[in-house]
Order: structure tokens, then C-alpha cells, then sequence
């Protein structure tokens, strides 16, 4: 019986589908080759962190781009949000070639503040030191952090050549170089022990070591903060350091911290009382006191004055706002 | 990053197909998985300043040697010889190492006020080298110095009136070189050292020999207990030149070596991926192979020839070194295992190589079947030390199209050769017995390696001989992809694939053979223990 069956049901209902080409993945040399399971797979080629090539950021388009950015928007900005006094910039008037500053760091809005600060001679040929792992962990951020910020990535767990070699090849080439011997934000407002790079790359250089207090941004944008305090803020150059000859990094370095600690008394004291404590061994210390919890925090000097008080936008607040 | 050793591969299913050259094409092959791929070194970091390099060779001498300038007087007879086109290969880029070692000399000669200088190409029985070939290999500056003259000449072994006779070495060997090289004051060699056998006493002894010198040590004889002719220690062709070196050099000819060495950068940067491991290439070297294999396939033969013997190797100095002959060979040779030595564990049943467009007697030329034999089982299979890479009774596969074409020209004798001779038998010694002296002494052949730029009637029983070592250790040869009539007419059997070619294998060394590929370029050693 033949076309009666369930066989012969599938023959007449069969469509001839046209058969579709599925074009086969073309192989070697066409696409890359496989790698030989018996060959050890070589670490892949970096491009970000520290390998990261910053060049294209010191070069004359990009400089003039920053510079526009930095004049007509960041400038603006910090003196709208978080205006700043700018303390000891005379200091810097007597000195020539590039510099290294060295400054406490306690937000993100430290670097566009002190470029704010800075006069306009090394504003806009200066390079910050920013950290490989944070700020150029991706090729996005790193452009963006290299445009914006003209930072170089260093690292700040360890010294590799490379990121030793780079800031010192940049102060030869006549830009200044601005670090955060912390090595990160502070966590709670008081400072971190400085770190030895400022001081190797002036050792390693000659360059003079500025010292900066930058007072004012923990209350701002204090590290995990989300929002924004409008507040004033302190910029606040000291005395270059001077490697002594024969002096190794560590000792500049606690010089180095000695005199931000300094310069911090000078701000919330005077030059002439933070100068005698500085001479009798008595400045306050940059990390705060040796004290747990709460206590650290009520230590805190008290912050210049918010611009205005913010607004109370709790649960609470709005229940009892009248 | 110092250059990595050579590296041998084992095959798996993640490998990629391996390169492998195709005559003046090359090929990618996959190989079953468990084969071998021996990778050649890395190039070794050339000398920066190559002159400076040479000048304090010249007057640093190693041995028993004064430096040359203290050799050098006024109204001595110097004469300078240097290797002939068959080296380096491919032929190097401008300026040529010759060029800049043999000016360094002529400064010297000049400084001392030598007067009586004649430069000498040190064919042996090689054809005669072209104007071009002499200006590159020399400069111009030499060449419009010395040739207009007639103080640049070309070793004639079939002169009589030039050539002398020293004697007989203990083996009862004559040693007759060319008569200005003996009769002079100074006779300085320079060298390029491209693989172990290169220099040393073999230099004058053969390179400046008459075919009743050479006959002595180019035979089936000596060819097959050569094992190998790379490596000194077991090679009879070695132990011949240094017989003969030693009696010039007791008959009073005073010879001041140089020798150089080069490191293994063979191509030119848009053929850079033919040295690379295939693994590592990036997308410009597969741009590249593919530009140039597609773009070759439809290049007339004729075009595809000049564009790979135009090419010029990037080959930089690893070493120079002057002075007593022996002295130098020594530190040369170390240099040459620094480049191209690989250890490779153990023989293969089965040994696969693919032969480039290029030998040492085709250059600007034809690579005929009999050059074919010569470069894979004469050159490629004795690149070793200690033991073949194949297994006694092994077969060897090569790749190369193996054209039935000859150059009329530069190989007249080869022609007849594969027209009579292999027609006739492929055994060597029935060859060596049979044919050679005719050969040898026919006045044509003479005469066309004397006037015109032949190679000697008898240099295609040469490369023969040269191949007789392998011939004698080897179950079966199989070419891929070559004629098959010139294929069947050198003795082996042919195949259209390499997958064709294993299986043929099989017939030999049995199911599931060891298969081991020489991946080349650039030229290697294998240390095979």
C-alpha cells in the first residue's frame, strides 16, 4: 500500500528546503593559529597599569586640550565647589626647573584642586603620578586619566624599574611631577606614612622636593563619599627639600613628612607657632593620634566652614521640615 | 631579551600547521599528532660595529701569528683569497662581509706600502663568478681598484701554468694549489663561516685546489665515512683538508686566516614569518605568508626565480677571528654550534624537511634534481652531530617540485649527467667507477668552466658523492610534490601530499613510525644524542 502509510505520509509531505551553506570557520592563516598545548603560553602583552604608554599625552595637541579643559572647565569648577586659599605659592618663586611636589592626599578632587593652586608657569607641564592598579586598569580609563590628568602610571605596592624610570625620565625632559607619597586617599582624614618614591626620584634626579598641604577635600569628597560637600579648601606650599648628599630615600622621605606635618600646624596655627613646634621636635603628627575608633575622628581639626549647610534630605528631615 | 635555543615541538591536536618549504613556494602542513618539529635558534645579537670588530681581528690575532700588519712589507707578494657565491646564502645584503674584511686588509697593505696585491675567488671547481657577483661581494671600491688591472682574478683548477705542486700528504694524497697563493709572501683567506665544514684548512686546500688535489677527498669513499661532514671530529672530508693544510703549510705558505661567522636572520622582513614558530604568528606574518604564497602561485617560474634570488639576507656578525689557521678554525666553529646547535633526543623512523629555491650552486640560478638530491641528502641530512636524525634504514621526505630543468650555462655537465649517467645506475660507486673521469677530463666541460661560468664536468658527480652517505643509511627517499619523472629518474619514489608521503613511509619503518620535521629556514645543527 504503498503512499497509505505513515511512510508514504512523510514522503508527500516533504519540502525541499534549500540546502543552506554554512560557511566553515576558515582556519590557519586565515585566523589566528592555536597555541601548541606542549609550548608554555607566555604571560599576555600588557597594555594597561604600568605598561600602559602614556607619550601620546605629553604630546603638543593633547597638552593644548588639557590646558583648555583644565582652564575653562576644572579651574571654574574648583573655585565654584571647593574655592581654595592658595598659602606659600612665594615659595615656589625662587625656584627653577622642574619640581617634584609631594602631597598629602585625602579625595579625588586633590589633583584638580592643586592644579587649580599651582601657578601657571608648571601648571601645564606637569605630570601626576597616579596609581597603575587604580587609574589605568582598563585602556578607557587609563586615556582618560592620561588626557585629563596627564598622569603616569606607577606602582604603588612594589618599585618597578619602569615606573621608577619613567617620572624621572619626564623631570629630565623638564616637566614637574606631582605624587602622593601615601600612595592612596586617606582612609579616615589623617595622613598614611609617606613612601620613599618622591624622595628616590629626587635623589635619583636632583630635582628639589616641594612639599604641599592640601586641607579641605577629606571634608568635600572624603574617600567612599557619593556626594559632593561644597566647602573651602587650603592649598599650602612649603620649603623645597633638598636630598643631603648621601642621604637615602627613607630619611628624605621622613623629612618630606616632617615638613607636610608642618605646613598642616602652619594652617591650623601660624607660620611662627608651627615654625618653633616644627624646631622643638613638637608638630602634631600628620597621622593623628595613636588612638582607636571615635576618638581619631573627634581629633580631627575642624574644617574651614562648609560653603552652605547641606540640606537634610533623611526620612526624618522631611517628616519634620517646616 | 637574549635570543631563545632551538626548541623541538611535540605535535598535538592544538599545533598549527607547520610551515615548510616548497621550492621558490612554501606550503603549511599539518603533521599527525606525537611528531616532531626541531625549531632552529633564535638569531644571535650581531656585532655592533662590525669594522671595528674586524680591525682589532686583524691586529688580535689567535695562534701562532703575528697580527697582519706586522706581516705586511714593502715589496712582498700578498694575495688575498676569498670564498666564491656560494657564500653566504641567500647571498647577504650590501655591504657584504667580504667587502668590508678584505678593505680592512688593503688598508693595512697600503699602510705598509705593499704594492704586489692580486685578489683570487677561490672557486675550486665552482663556476666563475659574474661581474655583479664579484661588485657584491667585493664593493665597488675594490673592484674598480683591482680588476681593470687584471690583479682580480678567479682560481683556474685547469691551469696548468698556475698551479703547483706541493707533494703528497702521508695518505699518498696529491695537494696541487693555485701557484700566486703558494708563492706568495702572505697569503690571507678570508671567510664566511655559513656552516660548521665551512674554513679551517679546507679553505686553501679545496677552495684554491686543482680537480687532482679535490679527487682526493671528494669521493664515494670518503663522502660515506664523513658522519657527519659538519661535525670535525668524525668527518673524513675534514680529516682530508686537514692532511693537506698542514703539508701547505710545511712547504712554507704562509697563510693568515680570517674567518667570520653570521647569525642565522635569514629573510628580509616581509618574509620574516619563514623563520617564525607558526604559533607566535601575528596577523602581519599571516598577512604576509598569505600575500606572498597566493601572489607566487600565479607568478610565471622565471619571475618567481629573480624575486627570490634578488632577496638579500639581513644577516648580521656574531664573531671574526684571524690568525693560524687551526687556532681560528677552532673559535669559528664554537661560534657557528653558538647559532645554529639544537639537542634533539633520539632518531626518527621518519625525517621530513621541506628544501628552499636555494643551494649552494644555484645561486641566480636553476635548482636542478641532481641539486635537489645534493641539498637534501647531502646538506640537510648531515646537519647533525653525533647521530642522523633518521634511524639506519629511515626514510626521508622532502618537499621541493624537483622541476626536470637545468641552466645550460652554469650546469652544462649536470645536464648529461642526468640525461646518461642516472639513466644508467643512481649507485655512487658504480657512478664514481664508471663515469667520472670521463667527465672530468672532457675538454668541453673544460673548456666551458674555464672560459664561461660552468661549473667543472665533474661537479655534478660531486654533489652526487655528497648524498652518498645518506644514500648508504637511508631505507627510501620520497619527494612531495615533485616531477615525477625526475623524481624516478634520481632513484625515489614520489608523492603527490605529504599524508601520501607518510603512508609510502609506512612501507618502510613499519605502522605508527616516529616522524621528526627539520623547520627551516634558517639552517640549524642537530645535536642528537
Amino acid at each position: 500500500m504503498s503512499g497509505s502509510g505513515p511512510a508514504g505520509l512523510s514522503e508527500r509531505l516533504r519540502v525541499r528546503l534549500p540546502r543552506l551553506r554554512v560557511p566553515r570557520p576558515a582556519g590557519f592563516p586565515w585566523s589566528a593559529p592555536t597555541w601548541p598545548g606542549s609550548v608554555p603560553m607566555p604571560p599576555p602583552e600588557r597594555h594597561t597599569g604600568v605598561d600602559y604608554d602614556t607619550e601620546w599625552s605629553r604630546r603638543y595637541g593633547v597638552r593644548l586640550a588639557r590646558a583648555v579643559l583644565v582652564e575653562s572647565l576644572a579651574r571654574p569648577f574648583v573655585h565654584a565647589v571647593v574655592p581654595p586659599t592658595v598659602e606659600g605659592a612665594d615659595r615656589l618663586e625662587e625656584l627653577e626647573g622642574p619640581l617634584v611636589f609631594a602631597a598629602n592626599h585625602n579625595s579625588h578632587l586633590d589633583t584638580a584642586l592643586f592644579l587649580s593652586a599651582l601657578p601657571r608657569r608648571y601648571r601645564h607641564r606637569l605630570v601626576v603620578a597616579a596609581a597603575a592598579d587604580y587609574f589605568f586598569d582598563n585602556r578607557w580609563k587609563a586615556a582618560l586619566s592620561s588626557f585629563a590628568l596627564a598622569a603616569v602610571p606607577i606602582e604603588r605596592t612594589r618599585i618597578s624599574r619602569r615606573s621608577a624610570d619613567l617620572p624621572a625620565e619626564l623631570l629630565a625632559d623638564g616637566w614637574s611631577v606631582l605624587i602622593y607619597p601615601e600612595g592612596g586617599r586617606s582612609p579616615d582624614g589623617w595622613a598614611q606614612p609617606f613612601q620613599g618614591g618622591a624622595a628616590y626620584l629626587a635623589i635619583k634626579t636632583g630635582a628639589p622636593i616641594v612639599p604641599v598641604h592640601i586641607s579641605g577635600t577629606d571634608v568635600a569628597l572624603p574617600r567612599g563619599a557619593r556626594r559632593l560637600q561644597p566647602t573651602r579648601t587650603t592649598v599650602t606650599f612649603g620649603r623645597a627639600v633638598l636630598p643631603e648628599p648621601g642621604e637615602n630615600a627613607r630619611r628624605v622621605a621622613a623629612r618630606l613628612e616632617a615638613e607636610v606635618a608642618a605646613l598642616a600646624d602652619e594652617r591650623r596655627t601660624d607660620w611662627w607657632q608651627a615654625r618653633r613646634r616644627a624646631a622643638s621636635g613638637d608638630t602634631p603628627p600628620l597621622s593623628g593620634p595613636e588612638v582607636g575608633g571615635w576618638r581619631r575622628s573627634w581629633a580631627r581639626p575642624a574644617p574651614k566652614g562648609p560653603l552652605r549647610v547641606p540640606e537634610d534630605r533623611s526620612a526624618w528631615a522631611r517628616r519634620n521640615r517646616y | 631579551m637574549s635570543p631563545r635555543p632551538g626548541y623541538v615541538l611535540e605535535v598535538d591536536r592544538s599545533t598549527p600547521p607547520i610551515l615548510m618549504w616548497h621550492g621558490d613556494s612554501f606550503r603549511l602542513e599539518r603533521f599527525p599528532t606525537g611528531s616532531r618539529v626541531v625549531y632552529p635558534p633564535e638569531p644571535l645579537k650581531p656585532i655592533e660595529d662590525p669594522d671595528a670588530a674586524i680591525r682589532h681581528a686583524l691586529e688580535n690575532p689567535v695562534g701562532d701569528s703575528a697580527p697582519l700588519s706586522a706581516l705586511l712589507r714593502p715589496g712582498m707578494r700578498l694575495t688575498i683569497a676569498f670564498d666564491d657565491v656560494s657564500l653566504p646564502l641567500p647571498p647577504m645584503r650590501a655591504p657584504d662581509l667580504r667587502q668590508r674584511v678584505i678593505e680592512a686588509v688593503l688598508d693595512a697593505a697600503a699602510a705598509a706600502g705593499v704594492d704586489d696585491v692580486v685578489l683570487v675567488a677561490a672557486l675550486a671547481l665552482h663556476r666563475r663568478m659574474t661581474e655583479p657577483e664579484l661588485r657584491h661581494a667585493l664593493g665597488n671600491r675594490v673592484y674598480d681598484a683591482f680588476a681593470p688591472h687584471g690583479l682580480l682574478t678567479q682560481h683556474d683548477a685547469e691551469d696548468p701554468e698556475n698551479l703547483v705542486h706541493l707533494g703528497l700528504t702521508d695518505a699518498g694524497e696529491d695537494v696541487e694549489i693555485n701557484k700566486r697563493a703558494a708563492t706568495s709572501d702572505l697569503l690571507v683567506y678570508v671567510n664566511i663561516n655559513l656552516v660548521a665544514m665551512d674554513g679551517g684548512h679546507k679553505s686553501v686546500a679545496t677552495g684554491l685546489a686543482s680537480y687532482r688535489s679535490l679527487r682526493h677527498h671528494h669521493n664515494v669513499r670518503t663522502m660515506v665515512h664523513s658522519r657527519s661532514f659538519m661535525d670535525q671530529e668524525h668527518s673524513e672530508l675534514h680529516s682530508a683538508n686537514w692532511r693537506m693544510g698542514r703539508l701547505i703549510a710545511a712547504s712554507g705558505v704562509k697563510v693568515f686566516q680570517i674567518e667570520t661567522t653570521l647569525n642565522n636572520d635569514t629573510f628580509p622582513d616581509p618574509f620574516s614569518f619563514l623563520s617564525k614558530r607558526e604559533w607566535e604568528w601575528s596577523l602581519r606574518d599571516r598577512a604576509g605568508y598569505l600575500a606572498a604564497s597566493k601572489s607566487l602561485e600565479r607568478t610565471p617560474d622565471r619571475v618567481r626565480r629573480s624575486i627570490f634570488h634578488s632577496m638579500r639576507a639581513p644577516m648580521g656578525l656574531t664573531s671574526v677571528q684571524a690568525g693560524e689557521v687551526e687556532a681560528v678554525h677552532a673559535a669559528t666553529t664554537a661560534n657557528v654550534y653558538r647559532q645554529q646547535l639544537v639537542p634533539v633526543e633520539g632518531q626518527t623512523d621518519v625525517l621530513t624537511m621541506g628544501l628552499p629555491y636555494i643551494c649552494p650552486y644555484n645561486v641566480n640560478s636553476i635548482m636542478n634534481p641532481i641539486l635537489v638530491m645534493c641539498l637534501g641528502l647531502g646538506y640537510f641530512f648531515n646537519l647533525y652531530r653525533g647521530r642522523p636524525l633518521v634511524r639506519p634504514g629511515g626514510v626521508l621526505i622532502l618537499s621541493h617540485p624537483t622541476p626536470w630543468a637545468f641552466d645550460p650555462v652554469f650546469h652544462p655537465s649536470y645536464i648529461d649527467f642526468f640525461e646518461q649517467v642516472l639513466a644508467e645506475t643512481t649507485d655512487p660507486l658504480e657512478i664514481e667507477a664508471k663515469y667520472e673521469e670521463s667527465f672530468a677530463t672532457d675538454p668541453w666541460y673544460v673548456h666551458l668552466y674555464r672560459t664561461g661560468h660552468a661549473y667543472h664536468g665533474v661537479h655534478p658527480f660531486y654533489m652526487w658523492y655528497w648524498g652518498a652517505h645518506a644514500l648508504d643509511h637511508l631505507g627510501r627517499v620520497i619527494i612531495v610534490g615533485g616531477d615525477q619523472a625526475a623524481v624516478r629518474r634520481l632513484g625515489f619514489k614520489s608523492a603527490s601530499t605529504l599524508t601520501d608521503a607518510l603512508e609510502m613511509a609506512e612501507d618502510v619503518v613499519g605502522r605508527d613510525p616516529t616522524i621528526t620535521h627539520i623547520h627551516n629556514p634558517p639552517l640549524f645543527m642537530a645535536d642528537v644524542t
